[in-house]
């Protein structure tokens, strides 16, 4: 069992009570809502004649179902415009803070809530969205709800939860040059499959994760769900002061030094026990790209799709469906496959430096003929922070859409959709059957840098053969 | 095809229905309720959305039509699927999607973490299964679509009584928390929550981060 690591730490201190079912009560330090898993959670708090509890620690944006191109209100699906118009009534009615559309703050509620400085160490986050371990990297126990429970949390400021294991995922080296989080996270579910992480939270450490940047720890950390584990986290260190130091809802003044001191006696120190181990070696990962349904499949871009033979027996079936969904033959090298759209966003890879990574493959080449190439930053501050450098500039000299900031193709609730059989290059993080709009759309995960390569060349290209030039 | 049937309310302790069987692993909640129909501000209609996607695959496949077209489950109200069932999103509208289709209990090999606890919040337990048990579940549902599964959550058994096949028993697994939850008519948690209104204050007063940082 595991002990005196961060998750315990923060667990311990978060634990109300135990409840009689067996489970324990938590209390949640920081609720994170949208448009689409709260208004039946509303609805619900209305029926039972419930007030919210802390409405100070609930913060609202819109994010799923925003267009991308035209944000005018009414937006022109009444449906969008309903399920906006139902968000912006409940925080009225309940007092909570909403970072609306044009407030200079609205995005994608895991890339808001870090740079607007309200993900902490050491808080529990919850919000009705499975990508809320994205706040983890902040050293935060962090995790997604469902509607019933965004009911409990809103009412009671506390949910009833049973505690995880905590797996060390210890990396050790360095990642290469165009190898980036997203390679490293997709290597990581590759090697432990999508179910790997179920029952367990995910510390990751070591050298290679002490490297990496606070954008590339919320990548790292955002997909952890992706793999099984409900939340995965990176303890807090310097890296992590620097980044909250002055965002608007950090500490400031006398407080700021308590925060630090504080924050640093939560990381998981040389006495921590961990109820397992995993460990990998950073300078070994290839820019990795999945290949079928799931981001478990997945494989360096320098790789072939996985034949029936390669596959463990009991992954077979799986592997059997995703060759016939994605129309891929085993055996065949997965670079040089064709693309139709190019997609670079999301609360996985739509922040600053992502967007970065992919400018710089962009600058000075042409989208190939034939390719819808777009690029959706993930909030109001991304996209301001980008067209202060020019990125935007970069991306539509390049042939790029630049568009507005939202949740857009990732899972295609706004306009933003394949069509049909199309295939396509995507920074996001599920590669589900379905899953970018299309019942029979197709989705190949990678990296930003990885999409640009892509979206230049129109077919799947190491992004390192494009750097080295 | 909505069900009727009223949904779960009070102790949990057996369930007795048809079984419906959707076979594959990593069945994700995109496939459960695809996206579009979670353009919603009310569960209420989201019955026809439960495997959409798949159902209209499946509808002039050689292999289909998809379980849940196929007029021998239209009453069916126990779902026995495969591993790592209802992973990805925690969109709460796939557990609902199936609640209003008509499934009242799910038993399968294993189950997405976020998945589970969404059905738990409903009253819909998620019993797992031994692959054997399960691949053999399906197998007789498959042969006697009218068969009657009777979950006994206290014993954690499943027997499936046909006339074809005869009596068979299975050992279905639930953790103990979940299953005291259920039984008890606990699983419900929002009145737990809120009958610890004194601790919740105590835990509020000792977290630094509420207080300025000053407590540490
Ligand atoms: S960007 Fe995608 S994964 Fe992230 S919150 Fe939006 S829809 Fe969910």
């Amino acid at each position: 069992m595991s002990a005196a690591t961060l998750y315990d730490k923060v667990w311990d201190l978060h634990r109300v009570a135990e409840l009689p079912g067996g489970s324990t009560q938590l209390f949640i330090g920081l609720h994170l809502i949208h448009e689409v898993t709260s208004p039946q959670a509303f609805a619900a708090l209305k029926d039972l004649d419930l007030p919210v509890r802390h409405p100070e620690r609930t913060v609202a944006t819109v994010d799923h179902i925003v267009p991308t191109t035209s944000q005018a209100r009414p937006f022109a699906d009444p449906l969008a415009e309903q399920m906006l118009a139902t968000l912006e009534a409940n925080c009225a009615a309940h007092g909570i803070t909403l970072h609306g559309i044009g407030s200079g703050r609205q995005g994608i509620v895991h890339v808001i809530a870090p740079e607007l400085g309200l993900s902490q160490p050491g808080m529990t986050v919850a919000c009705g969205d499975s990508h809320t371990s994205t706040h983890g990297a902040f050293g935060a126990i962090a995790f997604g709800i469902g509607t019933s429970q965004v009911r409990d949390v809103l009412a009671s400021q506390s949910l009833a939860m049973n505690k995880l294991k905590v797996r060390r995922i210890w990396v050790d080296g360095q990642l290469q040059p165009g190898v980036f989080a997203k390679d490293l996270v997709l290597h990581v579910i590759r090697s432990l499959g999508v179910k790997g992480g179920v029952g367990y939270a995910y510390e990751f450490a070591g050298p290679a994760i002490a490297a990496l940047s606070m954008e590339e720890r919320m990548t790292l950390c955002n997909m952890a769900i992706e793999g099984g584990a409900r939340c995965g986290y990176v303890n807090p260190d310097q890296t992590t002061f620097d980044y909250l130091q002055g965002r608007p809802f950090a500490p400031s003044g006398e407080a700021w030094g308590r925060a630090v001191a504080w924050w640093s006696s939560l990381a998981s120190g040389p006495e921590a026990v961990f109820d397992d181990e995993v460990r990998f070696d950073a300078a070994a990962i290839a820019p990795t790209i999945t290949w079928g349904i799931t981001p478990g499949q997945g494989i360096g871009v320098d790789e072939a799709v996985p034949t029936v033979e390669q596959t463990p027996p009991e992954e077979r079936p799986l592997a059997e469906e995703a060759y016939r969904y994605m129309d891929l033959q085993p055996g065949t090298p997965i670079a040089g496959t064709p693309v139709d759209v190019c997609f670079i966003g999301s609360c996985t890879n739509g922040r600053l430096s992502d967007l970065q990574a992919a400018a710089a493959v962009a600058r000075g080449r042409r989208v190939a003929p034939g390719i819808k190439a777009f690029v959706v930053p993930g909030s109001e501050q991304v996209a301001a922070a980008a067209e202060a450098e020019g990125l935007d500039q970069v991306f539509v000299e390049a042939g790029f859409e630049w568009r507005e900031p939202g949740c857009s193709m990732c899972l295609a609730m706004n306009p933003d959709r394949l069509e049909g059989r199309q295939i396509s290059a995507s920074s996001s993080n599920r590669n589900f059957k379905g899953r970018q709009g299309s019942a029979t759309g197709r989705t190949l995960l990678m990296s930003p840098a990885m999409v640009a390569a892509a979206a230049v060349t129109g077919r799947v290209t190491d992004v390192r053969a494009l750097l080295q030039t | 095809m909505a069900s009727s049937a009223p949904f779960p309310t009070g102790p949990i302790r057996t369930h007795r229905g048809r079984g419906v069987a959707v076979v594959g692993a990593d069945i994700d909640t995109d496939r459960i309720i695809p996206a579009r129909f979670l353009k919603c501000v009310t569960f209420d209609d989201l019955a026809c959305g439960a495997f959409a996607d798949d159902r209209s695959e499946l509808a002039n496949a050689a292999a289909g039509p998809h379980p849940f077209d196929r007029p021998e489950h239209r009453e069916a109200s126990v779902l026995v699927v495969n591993s790592n069932f209802g992973c990805g999103s925690s969109r709460e509208h796939a557990p609902q999607a199936l609640m209003r289709w008509g499934i009242r209990a799910l038993i399968g090999e294993s189950f997405a973490e976020i998945f589970f606890g969404n059905c738990l919040a409903l009253g819909i337990p998620c019993l797992s299964a031994e692959p054997a048990a399960v691949r053999a579940l399906q197998e007789a549902i498959a042969a006697d679509p009218g068969a009657e599964l009777l979950l006994d959550l206290e014993t954690l058994e499943v027997e499936l009584e046909s006339e074809f096949v005869g009596v068979n028993r299975w050992r279905v697994h639930l953790d103990p928390g979940p299953h005291q939850m259920l039984v008890s008519g606990q699983w419900d948690a929002t009145g737990q929550l809120l009958a610890n209104a004194a601790a919740l204050g105590d835990t509020a007063a000792r977290l630094p981060y509420l207080a300025g940082f000053s407590a540490v």
